[in-house]
Order: C-alpha cells, then sequence, then structure tokens
C-alpha cells in the first residue's frame, strides 16, 4: 500500500506571529519555521504502518511519499519527514499564499499521478487554521473521508478509523482509497535521528509547479485588513481563596 | 439574497449554536433557512421551526444522515445551494467535516471560523490561534461559511415557521458509522456551559486531574475543561481542551487551574466574560488575561476555595 502524506511549513508551534503596524498582514521575517504539528503526526502515523508499530503490522504502507506545497524552503519541511522515515518528497513550488482549494486541486493532481491507497494530512495548519484541505481534496476525489483521527486500524480494503467529535469517539469503516486527517492524539511523533537526519538529504525531492497540474493558485478570498486581537485587561490578584469568592459574588458570576 | 443554515441537533433537539448561527446569517441581511437533516428528527426540525427570523426549516430525513456524515452531507447541501448564496455551518466536528467538501463540490474556497460579519460579503476571522484577525472580502458567487458560534448572540425561541420536507441522499457512501463512545455526563456540554473549571499540567495525573476538579465543577454547576498540555499528558480526553486545537468557549465564569496560558490556550478562552486563574507560578501568562489571579498552590487553594464557596452558600 501506497501512502500519500501533505506537509505544510508553518511558523514554528513556539512562536507568536507579529501584527504589522500597517494592518497588511503578519511579520514572519527571521522567526524559525517548522512542519505543522498535526502534519507531523500524520508522517509519524505513515512511517509506522510501514515500520510496524502503533498497531500497524510491519510493511502495510510500502511507501511512503510526502508532498509539500510552498516556496522553496519548504524542501526542509520535506527534509523533516523524510527524516521521520518518508521515502521520498514532491515540492510543487508556489510563492505566496495557495490556499486549501487550490492546495486540494493541486493534491489531487498528485494523487492522479502517484495513486496511493491512502492520504494522510493534518487536521488543520496552525497558521491558517482553515481545517478544510483533507475534506476539500476527499470532496473533489469523491473518496470516504475520516477526519479528527485518534486510532486507524487498517484492514484489507478497508481502514476502521476512530474520530474525536464533540463530546466523545465515532467509529467509522471507509473504503480504501480515502482520506484521513489525523488529531493531537493519534501518535506522539519521533525526533529524527541524526543518522535518519542524515540519510534524509540523500533522499529524492521531484520539483513541481501548480501549472504542472492545470491549478490556478490566486486566492479567492481578499483580505483587506489584518489587526492585532482585542486585549484583555490583567485584572487584580487576589491573596485568598475567601477574598475570590467575595469578588466573584460582587462580579454577580455566582 | 438567501442563505442556508445548517443546523445542529441530535435529532431531538436543536442546539443552541444554532441559534447563534442563525443570527450570523441575519448579519448578512438576507432571508435564512435552516436545515435539519437526520433521522427521526421532526422533533428537532420543529424545534428549528420557532427560532426566530427563520424565513423556513427544510428537514431531511433519513437513514443515510442518522450521524450527519460528511458524505451523504455533501449530496443533500450541494443541490440545494443553487437556490441559495450562501451555506453557513457551526463550528462544531460535524460542521467542520462537512463544509469543505461541500465548498469544494462547489469549487469555493471557505471562510472558515468566522467571528463577524460585516454585511453579505465581508467576514472576520481569527489566524494563528487568534493572535491575528483577519477581515477579508468574499466575492465568489457562492459562499460557504463555518461561524464561530461562541461570537454571536443566539436568536430567540418565539418564532413559528413552516417546515418543508426533502428527501434524504439515497446512497450507497463509502464510509460507514460503526459505533460512538460518547462521555457520559451530568455537567454541561463544554461549549454551551456557563462556567467551566478547567485543569492543566500543573496537576501532574489523571488522577489528580479529576479528583480536583470535578467536586469544584459540580459545586459550580460548571462544566470540566482542559489545557492541551494536559490532553496530551493523558490527564483528560481530548473532547475537554479548550483552545485553538480543541473547542472555543466563552462562559460567564472560567476558572483556569494549574494552566500556565500558553497562547493556544487563551485563543480558546479569552472572550469568557470573568477569568479566574490558580497557579503558584506568578510570571504565568494566565495572569495576564486572568480577572481575578490568586498565586498559590492548586492543592491548598482548591480546597480552601470549596470551603469559601459552601459558606457562600453553594
Amino acid at each position: 500500500m501506497k501512502v500519500l502524506v501533505p506537509v505544510k511549513r508553518v511558523l514554528d508551534y513556539n512562536l507568536k506571529v507579529r501584527v504589522k503596524p500597517d494592518g497588511s498582514g503578519v511579520d514572519l521575517s527571521n522567526l524559525k519555521m517548522s512542519i505543522n504539528p498535526f502534519c507531523e503526526i500524520a508522517i509519524e502515523e505513515a512511517v509506522r504502518m510501514k515500520e510496524g508499530g502503533g498497531g500497524h503490522a510491519k510493511d502495510s504502507a510500502t511507501e511512503v511519499v510526502a508532498v509539500s506545497i510552498g516556496p522553496e524552503q519548504s524542501q526542509e519541511t520535506l527534509r523533516n519527514a523524510l527524516a521521520i522515515g518518508a521515502d521520498r518528497g514532491i515540492l510543487v513550488k508556489a510563492d505566496g499564499e495557495v490556499e486549501p482549494l487550490a492546495v486540494a486541486k493541486i493534491l489531487k493532481g498528485v494523487i492522479d499521478a502517484e495513486k496511493p491507497d491512502l492520504v494522510i494530512l493534518g487536521k488543520q495548519a496552525i497558521d491558517d487554521d482553515n481545517n478544510a484541505t483533507a475534506q476539500m481534496l476527499a470532496a473533489l476525489l469523491d473518496w470516504p473521508q475520516a477526519t479528527f483521527a485518534s486510532k486507524i486500524v487498517l484492514a484489507g480494503s478497508k481502514a476502521t478509523v476512530t474520530r474525536e467529535v464533540d463530546g466523545g469517539l465515532q467509529t467509522l469503516d471507509i473504503d480504501l482509497p480515502a482520506i484521513i486527517s489525523t488529531d493531537l492524539r493519534l501518535n506522539e511523533p519521533r525526533y529524527a535521528s541524526l543518522p535518519n537526519i542524515m540519510k534524509a538529504k540523500k533522499k529524492p525531492i521531484d520539483v513541481k509547479a501548480p501549472s504542472d497540474y492545470g491549478v490556478d493558485t490566486a486566492p479567492r478570498l481578499k483580505t483587506i485588513k489584518t489587526t492585532e486581537p482585542g486585549k484583555r485587561q490583567a485584572g487584580i490578584k487576589v491573596k485568598t481563596p475567601a477574598e475570590l469568592v467575595g469578588k466573584l459574588k460582587e462580579a454577580g458570576v455566582i | 439574497m438567501a442563505v442556508l443554515v445548517i443546523a445542529e441537533h441530535d435529532n431531538t433537539s436543536v442546539k443552541d449554536m444554532t441559534n447563534k448561527v442563525v443570527t450570523a446569517a441575519k448579519a448578512m441581511g438576507a432571508e435564512v433557512d435552516v436545515l435539519v437533516a437526520g433521522s427521526n428528527a421532526g422533533s428537532a426540525a420543529a424545534a428549528a421551526a420557532k427560532i426566530d427570523g427563520v424565513r423556513k426549516v427544510l428537514h431531511a430525513d433519513g437513514a443515510t444522515l442518522a450521524k450527519q456524515m460528511a458524505e451523504p452531507l455533501e449530496a443533500l447541501i450541494v443541490p440545494l445551494m443553487s437556490g441559495y448564496d450562501a451555506v453557513l455551518f457551526p463550528a462544531s466536528t460535524t460542521g467542520k467535516n462537512a463544509a469543505p467538501r461541500v465548498a469544494a463540490k462547489l469549487d469555493v474556497m471557505q471562510v472558515s471560523g468566522v467571528i463577524g460579519v460585516e454585511g453579505a460579503d465581508t467576514f472576520v476571522r481569527p489566524i494563528y490561534a487568534g493572535n491575528a484577525i483577519i477581515t477579508v472580502k468574499d466575492e465568489q458567487s457562492k459562499k460557504v461559511l463555518v461561524v464561530q458560534p461562541t461570537a454571536f448572540k443566539a436568536a430567540g425561541n418565539g418564532g413559528s415557521t413552516s417546515v418543508e420536507t426533502i428527501a434524504a441522499p439515497a446512497g450507497p457512501f463509502k464510509s460507514a458509522f460503526v459505533s460512538e463512545e460518547m462521555a457520559k455526563s451530568d455537567r454541561p456540554e463544554l461549549t454551551a456551559a456557563k462556567r467551566i473549571v478547567s485543569g492543566g499540567r500543573a496537576l501532574g495525573s489523571s488522577e489528580e486531574f479529576h479528583k480536583v476538579l470535578e467536586p469544584l465543577a459540580d459545586k459550580l454547576g460548571a462544566a470540566v475543561g482542559a489545557s492541551r498540555a494536559a490532553v496530551d499528558a493523558g490527564y483528560a480526553p481530548n473532547d475537554y481542551q479548550v483552545g485553538q486545537t480543541g473547542k472555543v468557549v466563552a462562559p460567564e465564569l472560567y476558572v483556569a487551574i494549574g494552566i500556565s496560558g500558553a497562547i493556544q490556550h487563551l485563543a480558546g478562552m479569552k472572550d469568557s466574560k470573568v477569568i479566574v486563574a490558580i497557579n503558584k507560578d506568578e510570571d504565568a501568562p494566565i495572569f495576564q488575561v486572568a480577572d481575578y489571579g490568586l498565586v498559590a498552590d492548586y492543592k491548598t487553594a482548591v480546597p480552601e476555595l470549596m470551603e469559601e464557596l459552601t459558606k457562600a452558600g453553594l
């Protein structure tokens, strides 16, 4: 089984974004960029399917292909995926913002060429917070989807996926080929070892362009303003639980 | 102009977030219809017909819609869109699951996490876990919006409009429901709760998390929430998670216990009316958003707080 995993280069999880003073966008210059955490979970799961682990039999996946759509530097994100254990990478070079709809169309092109049996994506990128690409891709392919996965069990031409839904867990059977998006608790990604980081440098990365798939990446939505969120004023420190209860009574919330 | 709101419901009743999305839809200056897609969901459809300002309710009923899965919802909603300029989903897991499928089929880029409606084509949404807020213009001829319900006031339930029955999609679909495991709790649901008691990594273990937070939550009639760190550490299930990657809440009272206040957590609770933080680290960022901060070890502070609440008649 071939597994395809799209990965996105985003602002590092631990950093706080700055809004440009003129409201024209956010300033990412000189800030560390990393693989989107949910994409990292997706790569980890695919590699476990290959290596055997996380409940998957060894060789459940025979090949893991990582794809990234973004600027030249997304090569680094792909190398990160290769260091975790993906076999090869595809970089679809695109500068500027590429919306989930265009990403899904490009990925459909990649999938038509690569013919994977399973595509695992992060449920959401932590920059634009859209939570849309996996579902859009499933619709464009007319494939079934299981989003927000916390457990995947492969069984022949099907996968049984447990999903994190409001109020609990839901389990679905989906026919392969299918789209799965990862939630936080699916797995805990490994730290890539130095030998694997070195090995990753030798793994092949194909470079493509959106036009290779006939996709126009011009954004559909126009951002007209970017602002700082409204600041909440820090309140007061209370000394004792008794004082706290008094304040809460005054505020009328208890 | 007419828009369609997808109701959040459990086949019996309509959740309050539906009323909130109706408010967002009305702010677009449009006629608002509500779709109730379910199985044996007649009483939910009847409840939706009471929401103020709704033109009519569409009710699709069938076995394929019992669990409101993404594929049947797509098959149902996409053809309906010939009669609407926009469709609005609540940002529930059901809404987030289905909306992008509908959008892609309509060749539309959706607007996710809408927290403000400034007319028929201009929407406000957070990015970067709420650390930046963008205003976007959507000039596509059809629009697909996923609305953050906590950002809107609920429309009332004083109306009465007609319910029109429409056909459910027949299938078959390539995904099948197997089972579900819903948390059974007498406590209010996190996104609807007026009070929330939330715990962080400082609680140290799952046993401690439940032992400390649950009695306090029950005393306050509150829901229990958790930070991502506490969920990651396995102290609490993921559906407790408040934050960018979990639930966005805005209760009247939010009590954060042993939560440091990472950016991604603040994104999920900073619109709460009153925030209380109890943390022994006086430099914890949570104190920068808390109305009332208590620098103390929760181990002593929470039992004392319980006592004081009892004295206060709770």
